[in-house]
């Protein structure tokens, strides 16, 4: 089994924080990291090659510092990473950036499978998966909690939509974008650290991709962002006093009131 | 293309700082700089009062099909029944036609499904209605066949599907084989009219900040809407009518094969459809402890919802779980018993018409959002709730 794991950098955005003097987000002291639902989809990978044999390779899209993700990869499961950077790929939406990842899975041409985190933690669109799949023209299962079963070029996966579960049976090579439930991901071991700090991760670009100048970046992005603002939060907020007993009837009345009891 | 500061204009008065939402401004040398990360919103610009901020966007030479007209909704159906979501996209798709100045049209697939006429109640113009016992069960790969095929026949201006699982997983696909832009999750749409586009809002970083998106030349402009952000609106005396599509079997092959569903019984008020959700988070301590708001839960006929940390602890199922990566929901009233309110969550259910929040620290941030709070031990205020809301 070949597997492809497709990583994205992103802010830790659990300490993103608003300063109240400008309402802009506080980008002091922000790590980058990997996005957290991209190192389920690594370690699926990781144990995958463990149970089949074969190979990781760990693929981001990003500014050059986005290398630091690759190093994680490589330090926690994957056996060889590359870069895809170009100044001509800023500015993707889904659209560009799933097409320049495909030109990219199909420059590494030996694949059975590629898994992606279900969404990003900054962008949260969950798209990027799925247009992979169709520029791979290849099937997708969305949302896998569980792969049961990989045999004879077909794998059978256990996956979580909104009121249950579903078994899906797909051929391979596919794309699939897993949940958190999936795994707990590995730490770092130390022969990993070791890979990962002397590896030499190659930097394919928009010429090495061979890509169409007018699909990559801006140029091949069907959205614009126009605007960007703070959602606002009403503070109508009430906090009710008196003794537990009197608040909660006060509750009580308030909600009656209102109809929604 | 991109966004440059010309040095001979700017004269470092860091009037750009505080707008870029980023925050990826800053001034180096007396000069601004701007960080990596800029997606050319224009905020900075508007800022600057010495047109230093130059931003050459990518010029549009594509014409825009005049040929596409009409808006669309993807109306989802399961096991024979519609959502409440279609008719809510209907509601807001109605008005956006009209401000157009064109038809709405519902698009449905399935077997046996029940109450078609209901999509012309709510709004629709005409509903193309596929219905094959192929369909029957959410089968991507056909429907996403299906769906790519009505559209390049018809082609509409604008697509819209709720952004429920199975809208989020083939909608995508769709749209990279038309090659279009897709906006994930939206909260708000509006038209420009002299643009004639489509004005696509939606939450990012968790819920952080909000972006207006639009897809400018390309053909349809389509969107994924949240389930329960817009009202449903029935409307009386329409008219419609239903156009019975057939299923191009040979045109589509299912490559992937759904072999089972299983149900999540736990859940018994489904918490997208419920009009009173009562949830509960890490302030539970133990999963017996949920029992507590499952009393509750029953005397007000709520659904019973969960922050993350409980979920992650295996107190209860994923399928009750609300916020970024669990479901978003908008009920009427939402009590949150043990929850401290962090983004994650409150981008799930801050919408909600009225919110109770019940927890032990007044200094949590959920009583931020709520709208009445009670700062007390909800081992207390919860069975004292559940005995005389019993007592009525």
């Amino acid at each position: 089994m070949n597997i492809v794991v497709c990583l994205k950098q992103v802010p830790g955005t659990t300490q993103v924080k608003i300063d109240p003097q400008t309402n802009t987000l506080v980008r002091q002291g922000i790590k980058n990291i990997v996005n957290p639902f991209d190192t389920y989809a690594l370690e699926e990978g990781a144990r995958i090659k463990e149970r089949y044999g074969g190979k990781v390779t760990a693929i981001s899209m990003g500014p050059p510092q986005a290398e630091e993700v690759l190093r994680e990869a490589l330090s926690t499961g994957a056996d060889q990473a590359i870069l895809l950077s170009d100044s001509a790929f800023a500015g993707s939406d889904t659209l560009a950036t799933s097409y320049t990842l495909a030109r990219a899975i199909n420059k590494i041409r030996e694949y059975d499978l590629v898994i992606c985190g279900r969404q990003t933690i900054d962008g949260d669109t969950a798209q990027v998966g799925p247009e992979l799949a169709e520029m791979l023209e290849i099937p997708f299962v969305a949302y896998v909690s569980q792969i049961a079963e990989i045999d004879n070029g077909y794998m059978r996966v256990q996956r979580m939509v909104e009121d249950g579960h579903e078994v899906i049976e797909t051929p391979l090579p596919a794309v699939i974008t897993v949940v958190k439930e999936i795994n707990v991901p590995r730490l770092p071991s130390l022969r990993g650290l070791a890979k990962a700090k002397s590896a030499v991760i190659p930097t394919w670009t928009a010429k090495e991709l061979g890509v169409d100048k007018n699909m990559v970046g801006l140029s091949g992005s069907a959205t614009r962002v126009i605007k960007i603002f703070f959602p606002q939060r009403v503070y109508r907020g009430e906090i009710l006093q008196g003794s537990l007993e009197n608040q909660a009837e006060s509750l009580i009345n308030k909600l009656r009131e209102a109809k929604l009891i | 293309m991109g966004i440059r500061i010309d040095p001979d204009k700017c004269t470092g008065c860091g009037d750009c700082i505080a707008p870029c939402p980023f925050g990826l401004i800053e001034i180096i040398d007396e000069k601004a700089h701007i960080n990596e990360g800029c997606n050319l919103c224009g905020a900075c610009q508007e800022a600057c009062s010495y047109d230093a901020i130059l931003i050459e966007a990518a010029i549009e030479t594509a014409a825009i099909s005049d040929s596409h007209r009409g808006i669309w909704v993807f109306a989802e159906a399961k096991d024979g029944n519609l959502k409440s979501v279609d008719y809510e996209l209907l509601s807001r798709g109605r008005e956006l036609a009209d401000t157009l100045k064109t038809e709405l049209c519902a698009v449905c697939f399935g077997h046996n499904i029940s109450e078609v006429e209901q999509l012309i109640a709510y709004g629709a113009d005409k509903v193309y209605l596929t219905d094959d016992p192929a369909l029957a069960s959410h089968q991507e790969d056909l429907y996403t066949g299906e769906l790519t095929r009505l559209i390049q026949e018809h082609k509409p201006e604008i697509v819209l599907a709720g952004a429920t699982s199975l809208g989020r997983s083939f909608i995508p696909r769709v749209a990279a084989i038309l090659k279009t832009g897709l906006t994930a999750d939206c909260t708000e749409l509006e038209i420009d009219t002299e643009r004639r586009l489509l004005l696509q809002t939606r939450p990012a970083f968790g819920g952080n900040i909000m972006a207006t998106i639009i897809c400018q030349t390309r053909r349809p402009q389509m969107a994924t809407v949240r389930p329960r952000v817009f009202k449903k609106n029935p409307l009386a005396g329409r008219k419609g009518q239903i156009i019975k599509v057939d299923f191009n079997k040979e045109g589509v092959t299912s490559k992937t094969k759904l072999l089972d569903f299983v149900e999540d019984l736990t859940e018994r008020v489904k918490i997208e459809d419920a009009d009173i959700i009562v949830s509960g988070g890490r302030g539970l301590d133990k999963a017996e402890n949920f029992q507590l708001l499952e009393e509750l839960a029953a005397v007000m006929g709520a659904a019973l919802g969960s922050s993350r940390p409980p979920v992650d602890d295996g107190w209860i199922p994923y399928s009750h779980q609300v916020g970024q990566t669990g479901k978003t929901i908008c009920p009427k009233l939402y009590i949150a018993c043990g929850i401290s309110g962090a983004v994650q969550h409150l981008a799930g259910m801050q919408t909600s018409d009225t919110i109770v929040a019940i927890n032990n620290d007044p200094d949590a941030p959920i009583f931020e959002v709520a709208t009445y709070g009670i700062v007390g031990d909800l081992f207390e205020v919860v069975p004292m709730l559940t005995e005389k809301l019993k007592g009525r």
